[in-house]
């Protein structure tokens, strides 16, 4: 995919320039802008996601708390789905029928806290507009060809909710453990950009 | 689909219920909203509510009289949002964007 990065965005020198003029006036510090972001930022990768997921293959109970309320069956695991603004967390199945991939339309809502910074695509005009409209299109260009008769559901994350996918267990991984498992999944996988 | 609203939600009475017919509204306000353009004016069936939030369209205003309101989520067929297309999308939407789509 190809798109506007991050750092050209015209929300960006925005933001800047609103920090700048925040800073000027004496109203924040730029060490306090860091420190906020670091606190936010800190331990927060796409390793949490994944231990979710490994966490979901293995346990069907802890699976069913995970898809009936998020923020709490993560926080079981000592992680955090929150945001600045309090939000849910709803983690979406995929199964042999029913293929979900997540979106933000209107800007770039992501579940940060436990994937990471969003990759610049995600916040791209192409796939923000086209995933919406030609889902299975945008999907095969990330390699990912999914049978005509999977049926295709896309979130779109317009409001306080934070959506992550539950990938499909591969095959073949019964012996695995925990750990194993989760080195598996990839931050695509919890977006519903790939497959595993 | 195995979610719950119980959960998510503080008990207040909604709306809509899960498996309710709704339509948006065709509005194109001034200010900012979170109901984005390709789903104005969109049939949909609710899923359920995911609990109260304030209405960002106000608070995006500065006001003070942001009213607090349920947002559902709602699924539409991507025939009835493009023409064309088999799939779903679901949104987030706030009650003041959905009114009742009676047949």
């Amino acid at each position: 995919m190809t798109g506007t990065t991050h750092s050209d965005a015209l929300i960006s020198r925005r933001v800047r320039r609103l920090e700048t003029l925040l800073e000027d006036r004496g109203i924040v510090t730029g060490a306090a802008v860091d420190e906020a972001i670091d606190a936010f930022l800190t331990g927060a990768s796409a390793a949490g996601g994944a231990r979710v997921v490994a966490r979901a293959w293995t346990d069907p109970a802890f699976r069913a708390r995970l898809l009936a309320d998020g923020i709490s069956a993560v926080t079981e695991l000592g992680l955090s789905a929150g945001g600045v603004q309090p939000q849910r967390l709803r983690v979406v199945e995929n199964t042999a029928d029913t293929h979900n991939v997540v979106v933000c339309t209107l800007c770039s809502c992501y579940p940060v806290r436990l994937l990471g910074p969003s990759p610049s695509w995600y916040k791209s005009e192409a796939y923000r507009s086209r995933v919406v409209r030609e889902p299975r299109a945008v999907l095969a260009e990330f390699g990912l060809v999914l049978p005509e008769d999977v049926a295709v559901t896309v979130w779109d994350s317009t409001s306080e909710t934070r959506y992550m996918v539950l990938p499909r267990r591969p095959e073949g991984t019964e012996d695995l453990d925990e750990p194993s498992l989760a080195a598996l999944v990839t931050r695509n996988a919890l977006i519903g950009t790939a497959a595993l | 689909m195995s979610l719950r609203a119980s959960s998510m939600t503080d008990g207040r009475a909604d709306r809509y219920a899960p498996g309710a017919r709704v339509r948006t509204v065709h509005h194109d306000p001034p200010h900012h909203t979170r109901l984005p353009r390709y789903a104005r004016g969109k049939r949909g069936t609710v899923i359920e509510p995911e609990g109260r939030a304030p209405l960002a369209d106000v608070r995006a205003q500065g006001r003070t009289d942001c009213p607090v309101e349920q947002v559902y989520a709602v699924r539409f067929a991507a025939r009835d949002l493009w023409g064309e297309g088999e799939h779903d999308v679901v949104l987030d939407l706030f009650e003041s964007y959905l009114e009742d789509d009676q047949p």
